[in-house]
């Protein structure tokens, strides 16, 4: 049997720490991994935040991104080790022998290049092909890759393409020099569902056309079991399991495999919608200053009391903009909304702090919605102060009843947002929204930057909260799983307009539209061949072609 | 009509409209300035019946609106009025001077920008390393000390001691060949470029600095280009609107900022002209010059408007 492609033999790698009040220290983050990688073959390698999937996938380039350091271990590639080379020859490796597709094209494309500039860069620059020769392979992958006219889309600049064909694009760049490995971290992971399944598709197909092996990190189980042959499953810089894909998807032997396979167990039956509506959106058409279209045609949808309304579409449908309508920020063009019986102010500026106080909100990034300076106990006593006027005594109790609702508890008071998880950001955003003892709140894309099991966690405390609370929700999102889990109304958006509405159960049952089909259908499975299944049932082209 | 033709439409009118409210500034600065040209015309010899005349005849007495909108009129016609104390045509005394200070100011901006922009290249590749601290080091000292010490220092070595170059620029001659000219201005030359360096390397390298943050720069990174390699075709195009904008700053600064190191080393330039007016009280003079350093400035801040505007690809090139 010949040398694998690649070797990696008790890789650690290390980085500096700079926690904030200490003195920065040295901490290991991946402790000793070892895997073979066979030319043609496909690794998938998969964990939450931190488990150090990345930080190996470009360790196989011998790269360390900020202050991350190789501190051990050997990665043989071609029969060579490439931590003891010296930079020229590493150099040389990379961009050649190794290259790598990021998780964003659209920030790892230069923005004052043309596309096919910097596809060919690599090749040309390592002497693999002349120019000549590198810009016909370029179109050659283009083609293959799927992209509409592949001799003239390379002329573009990256801004003039969409986010999935520019994810093909990448594709390209890292296939042009004919290399050995291509690392693959996270490509899909930014682009709507729709749109993953031509990407995914595009780059399985190149994979098997190449011959290349390929490293493939991602968090998503459902879409590394379409393409890899073997899975590794990593946690906090450690392996946790490693075999084909056919034993970890359907015989997971550890917890954590198996909770990862099993995600997304929440049972949520829809509430049957009682009284008047919270929230009336009334023939809502909307459209952002400066531009000549409109983003939100002729909307309506309602929430009832203490339910949960999601607003899910793929991105540049509308369903942000329709939160900016609702609060006030984007006045709309024609239409109205009632909150609670009453009519509110078109505009932020015209609304009592009563209609403030009663709709809240809470976003996707925690940690920019949090100023770094306060600690978590002034943060969630700020709404005490200003909707309700408490201080001193009466206002620490109540802080620490909402914190205990959230889970976190009394010693969370003091403590700054740095020195909490993602999740537990997010958690402080709830109990801040909570504070004002809102009858509604927009939950923007709240779980979307959380990994699946913090994810679930926050689901099903504001499940929990809204029994407790009795507060409507309005939850804007791309991920059907979450909307399965949460909702009890469903809207579907699709360039601006609803295109489906109604009760969980009659949004989410045939027969459907084609948009809605389309969208059910892209969402990845966790079984092998679906991939392929779903490419050849297809009745509509995805909004990223 | 194309979005970048609008912009830039745009940067000019607004230009022009920023000269017209200069103009109107400048002439109410110089009125309400105190003394009397009169008086220093016809200096202790004056008696109020002589004064009285010579304001008349040099039309002090009529209304400032009046006096503000005929001299406006000549500027727009190209019309930069007559100096009183000499009775001579400012446009053909500013012509030669202005035409010295540019070629001063272009000499140093040959040198300063490739070298400021060099040297900023240079401190991000060995950034925190002992180069980058010496570049930063030197120029920094460069900036602190006053232009004018700067100059008689080296005026003192290169120009007395040493005796490389001339001390002064009293050898310039307008018509003499360029090498002499050249030569004659040496010091000047070197003398602002110490002092505008500082600036425009430091924004070069913060610039570039910012742009290294991006993904794009670990992509090219990981296609195996060296360390220069990433700096020069991958940063700097996205460096240059910042970058552009300090060295557009800087070159005014070149026209308008070289009154000290004219005087400094006896060159015939503007600002010995500037200088001399003003204690002269030669109003107009003073006036037509403030309107041309204006321009100036406005000019060059336009340039790097359209410049940026024109570096952004998603103006250049829209979907």
């Amino acid at each position: 049997m010949s040398d694998p492609q690649l070797k990696v033999r008790d890789l650690k790698i290390g980085a500096t720490v700079y926690p904030p009040g200490e003195k920065p220290h040295d901490i290991e983050i991946v402790h000793g991994v070892s895997f073979d990688l066979e030319k043609g073959k496909v690794l998938g390698l998969i964990g939450e935040s931190g488990a150090g999937k990345s930080t190996i996938g470009l360790a196989a380039m011998a790269y360390g991104r900020g202050g991350v350091k190789i501190t051990g271990g050997e990665v043989w590639i071609n029969g060579r080790d490439v931590l003891k080379s010296g930079t020229g020859d590493i150099r040389k490796l990379r961009g050649a022998e190794v290259t790598y597709v990021s998780q964003s094209a659209a920030a790892s494309f230069n923005p004052a290049k043309k596309i096919l500039d910097q596809v060919v860069e690599a090749a040309v620059e390592q002497k693999k092909f002349s120019r000549k020769q590198a810009e016909a392979r370029a179109r050659e992958l283009f083609d293959k890759l799927g992209l509409p006219n592949p001799d003239t889309i390379g002329d573009r600049y990256p801004h003039q393409v969409s986010g999935g064909q520019l994810q093909r694009c990448m594709t390209a760049l890292a296939l042009c020099p004919e290399p050995d490995l291509v690392v693959f971290d996270e490509p899909t992971t930014a682009l709507d569902v729709t749109t993953q399944i031509d990407v995914l598709m595009a780059i399985k197909a190149a994979i098997r056309g190449t011959g290349v092996a390929a490293l493939y990190i991602t968090h998503d189980l459902a879409v590394v079991a379409q393409v890899s042959d073997d899975i590794m499953v990593l946690r906090h810089g450690n392996m946790v399991e490693y075999g084909s894909v056919d034993q970890i998807i359907n015989a997971p032997q550890e917890d954590y495999t198996q909770a990862l396979v099993s995600v997304r167990s929440i049972e949520h039956a829809e509430k049957a919608s009682t009284g008047d509506p919270v929230l009336s959106v009334r023939n809502i058409t909307a459209r952002y200053k400066g531009t000549q279209f409109d983003v939100l045609h002729n909307v309506n949808v309602d929430l009832y009391p203490g339910q949960t309304l999601a607003v899910v579409g793929e991105s540049g449908s509308g369903k942000s903009t329709l939160a900016r309508v609702i609060t006030g920020l984007l006045p709309p063009r024609e239409g109205e909304i009632e909150f609670a019986g009453r009519t509110l102010s078109a505009n932020l500026a015209g609304r009592s702090r009563e209609d403030l106080r009663e709709l809240q909100m809470i976003y996707q990034m925690a940690d920019v919605a949090m100023n770094p300076r306060q600690t978590v106990g002034t943060i969630i006593g700020r709404p005490l102060e200003f909707y309700f006027n408490m201080s001193g005594k009466e206002k620490r109790k109540r802080i620490i009843e909402l914190l205990d609702e959230i889970e976190l508890g009394e010693e969370f008071m003091d403590r700054y947002p740095a020195e909490l998880s993602g999740g537990q950001k997010q958690r402080v955003c709830i109990a801040r929204a909570l504070a004002a003892k809102p009858k509604m709140i927009i939950c923007d894309e709240v779980t979307s930057a959380l990994d699946p099991l913090v994810a679930d966690g926050i689901l099903k405390l504001l499940l929990n909260l809204q029994k407790i609370e009795d507060v409507a929700f309005l939850f804007i999102t791309h991920d059907l799983a979450t909307v399965r889990a949460i909702s009890d109304t469903i809207a579907v958006m699709y360039q601006g307009k609803v295109q489906r509405y109604g009760s969980k159960t009659q949004v989410l049952s045939p027969p459907f539209d084609d948009y809605t089909d389309l969208l059910l259908s892209s969402v990845p499975e966790m079984r092998l061949g679906w991939l392929e299944e779903v490419i050849s049932h297809r009745k509509m082209e995805s909004a990223g072609n | 009509m194309p979005l970048v033709i609008k912009l830039l439409a745009q940067r000019i009118a607004l230009g022009l409209i920023l000269l017209f409210l200069v103009s109107g500034l400048i002439f109410a600065g110089t009125i309400i300035l105190p003394g009397d040209v009169a008086q220093s015309i016809l200096g202790q010899s004056a008696t109020p019946e002589a004064l009285a005349n010579l304001r008349a005849e040099l039309g002090l007495n009529e209304p400032a609106l009046q006096r503000y909108l005929s001299w406006l009129g000549g500027l727009v016609q190209g019309d930069l009025g007559t100096a009183l104390t000499s009775g001579r045509d400012i446009g053909e005394s500013i012509s030669q001077r202005l035409s010295n200070t540019l070629f001063l100011a272009f000499w140093a901006a040959i040198v300063a920008v490739p070298l400021a922009i060099f040297l900023g290249l240079l401190a991000v590749r060995f950034r925190e390393r002992w180069p980058d601290k010496a570049i930063s080091g030197v120029t920094l000292a460069s900036i602190s000390i006053p232009e004018f010490l700067i100059g008689y220092v080296l005026m003192f070595f290169f120009g007395v001691k040493l005796g490389w170059f001339y001390p002064t620029a009293t050898a310039f001659r307008p018509d003499a060949a360029l090498f002499d000219k050249l030569e004659s201005i040496a010091l000047p030359v070197a003398t602002l470029t110490l002092v505008v360096l500082a600036h425009m390397m430091r924004m070069t390298r913060a610039a570039i600095l910012n742009v290294m943050q991006s993904a794009y720069i670990e992509t090219a990174e990981l296609k195996g280009l060296n360390g220069l390699q990433v700096i020069v075709r991958h940063a700097l195009p996205n460096a240059i609107a910042p970058i552009v904008n300090v060295v557009m700053l800087n070159l005014a600064y070149l026209v308008v900022g070289v009154v000290v190191i004219e005087v400094v080393f006896v060159y015939p330039g503007m600002g010995q002209y500037l200088v001399d007016s003003v204690s002269k009280r030669d109003v107009p003079v003073v006036q037509a010059c403030g309107i041309i350093f204006a321009a100036v400035y406005i000019g060059m801040n336009m340039i790097a408007d359209i410049v940026s505007i024109l570096s952004n690809p998603r103006l250049r090139h829209p979907k």
